[in-house]
């Protein structure tokens, strides 16, 4: 690693007060340190946010949660709010990464971790992401793990997060803070398509903390689900993951929610196909219409045409156990 | 504590290892492996990877597992850690120390200080009780001699006998 200054504010204010082009700041430091030992990351400065008082899991009037941005992604796993009332957020993130790195990873870190790619880890390489106008060696090299959807020429990357899946569908809120106050970002506005920018991956400021992730009231405890599909059975990222909730009356479907992993720059919901769920049965036939639409516009490159069969595949079968309770 | 490791960019750290109290200089960018195995000669816990891919730099940090690897020394101040080093009762071994013998849950070794040490903080952290549980729970640790049938078989084995120690010291240890 390249030698760094390291300082540990105990406000808020005094980190929002540290943070520059030169200095970055630290929470688990799973992602950031792993990225600085590659050289890909060269922070002259470490702001270590542990101290700051963001640990907290609040009950909202709603019903909803206020959860602190340096709760660790295995406490909010296990909170009891979180298990009865969000399960989807529960399954999400203990389908991801190890237990050691969930017990070390916060919440707010998990939305600002970087993509998986191969050639954006490798410094030998061009990457449009880690050095912008360089060119992006993955649209004809590699690209098993790459984008199907909503992709650019200048980036093929994917968002590696199973945690964001779930709270796009769940449309989680950011809380954020900066040097000129709070202000608040809906979770699919959070992250980014790569457009001709790739370098920039979410919506923050470059003076912007993120204190807090709220969830809006529960609809979907009763219906919903995460499927994980990756290379093996656990500790691998994505290739595919669904996260699916209905809200449903009887026999028809009032609300759903659908978001995808592994498939785009950022988590990848479409509310059109959404939508097409509303007021229809939780049947076979209607979740393959919503995910042949869902999936109408994907472009696969030369080595993830599977991801499109495997995708379609991943969502009925999401759809059908949320439909049918949630349990696998 | 080798030269190398001492210079003006050192900044002191106070924390609690295997239950002794140790005030110590790091320079900011050492990990907590590296502290552990360069600079205070406990090389019982492993580098595998060092990204945390593989578990075998596994310690408990304030009672909770974690990949020294990816953890900042300095960010350690005030914590108690606990290395394979701290986990045995003078002569009398852990019981999940003594479970991997009976099993016999290694062939190379390499992996096994992370395998305990993960293996105690899963126990802690009460969540795995069934076989399926057991190998979800450990699965941030890899043997690349593929032991994990015995480990799984000495996990299994080691939970109760950990309830019942804790239990008779009246808190987990
Ligand atoms: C081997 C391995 C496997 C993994 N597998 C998975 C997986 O399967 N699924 C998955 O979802 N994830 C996986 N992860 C990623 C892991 O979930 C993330 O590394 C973790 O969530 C990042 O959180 P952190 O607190 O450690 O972030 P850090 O590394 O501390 O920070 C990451 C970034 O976020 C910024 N940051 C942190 N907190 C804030 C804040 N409050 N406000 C503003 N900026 C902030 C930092 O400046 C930095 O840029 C894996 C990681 C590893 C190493
Ligand atoms: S050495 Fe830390 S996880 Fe491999
Ligand atoms: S015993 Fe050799 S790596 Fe596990």
């Amino acid at each position: 690693m390249t030698p760094f200054t390291y300082c540990k504010p105990s406000s808020i204010s005094e980190a929002v007060g540290l943070m520059g082009p030169t200095s970055q700041l630290i929470a688990g430091g799973t992602n950031l340190l792993d990225l600085m030992k590659e050289n890909i990351a060269r922070p002259e400065q470490l702001v270590d946010i542990t101290g700051l008082p963001l640990t907290g899991v609040e009950e909202t009037a709603d019903g909803g949660l206020m959860i602190g941005a340096l709760v660790s992604n295995a406490d909010l796993a296990w909170h009891p709010l979180v298990e009865q009332r969000f399960p989807l957020l529960s399954q999400a993130i203990l389908a991801g990464a190890s237990p050691q790195l969930r017990n070390m990873a916060s919440t707010g870190g998990n939305l600002l971790q970087r993509t998986r790619c191969y050639y954006f880890y490798d410094t030998g390489t061009p990457c449009n992401k880690r050095e912008p106008g360089s060119g992006c060696p993955a649209r004809a090299g590699l690209n098993r793990i790459h984008a199907i959807l909503g992709a650019s020429d200048a980036c093929v990357a994917v968002h590696p997060s199973d945690m964001c899946v779930a709270l796009a569908a769940l449309e989680a809120v950011v809380h954020v803070q900066g040097r000129s106050g709070k202000r608040h970002i809906a979770f699919a506005d959070f992250h980014r398509l790569p457009g001709d920018t790739p370098e920039r991956d979410n919506t923050l400021a470059d003076d912007e903390l993120i204190i807090a992730i709220e969830l809006p009231r529960p609809r979907f405890e009763q219906h919903s689900h995460y499927l994980k599909i990756r290379d093996r059975a656990s500790y691998a990222f994505a290739l595919i993951s669904v996260a699916a909730a209905l809200e449903l009356d009887g026999e028809r479907i009032v609300e759903a929610r659908l978001a995808l992993g592994g498939v785009a720059h950022k988590p990848w919901r479409d509310t059109s196909v959404e939508g097409l769920l509303k007021g229809q049965p939780p049947t076979t036939q209607t979740f393959e219409q919503a995910a042949d639409a869902l999936l109408s516009n994907a472009q696969p490159l030369l080595h993830n045409g599977f991801k499109v069969k495997l995708a379609r595949r991943a969502i009925v079968r999401a759809l059908t156990v949320a439909a049918a309770g949630g349990q696998a | 504590m080798s030269e190398i490791y001492q210079d003006e960019a050192c900044q002191a750290v106070t924390l609690t290892l295997n239950g002794t109290p140790r005030q110590l200089k790091v320079q900011p960018w050492v990990t907590l492996l590296d502290l552990l195995r360069d600079q205070l000669d406990l090389v019982g816990t492993k580098k595998g990877c060092d990204h945390g891919q593989c578990g075998a730099c596994t310690v408990l940090r304030n009672g909770k597992r974690v990949n020294a690897c990816l953890t900042l020394a300095i960010m350690c101040d005030g914590d108690d850690l606990t290395t394979i080093e701290g986990l045995a009762d003078g002569d009398r071994l852990h019981p999940m120390q003594q479970a991997f013998i009976t099993h016999d849950a290694f062939q190379c070794g390499y992996c096994t200080p992370g395998q305990i040490c993960s293996a105690v903080g899963m126990v802690q952290e009460g969540r795995a009780c069934t076989r399926e549980e057991i190998k979800e729970g450990m699965s941030g640790n890899l043997c690349r001699c593929g032991a994990y049938g015995n480990i799984i078989a000495a996990v299994e084995e080691a939970i109760p006998l950990m309830q019942t120690a804790q239990t008779d010291a009246g808190g987990p240890r």
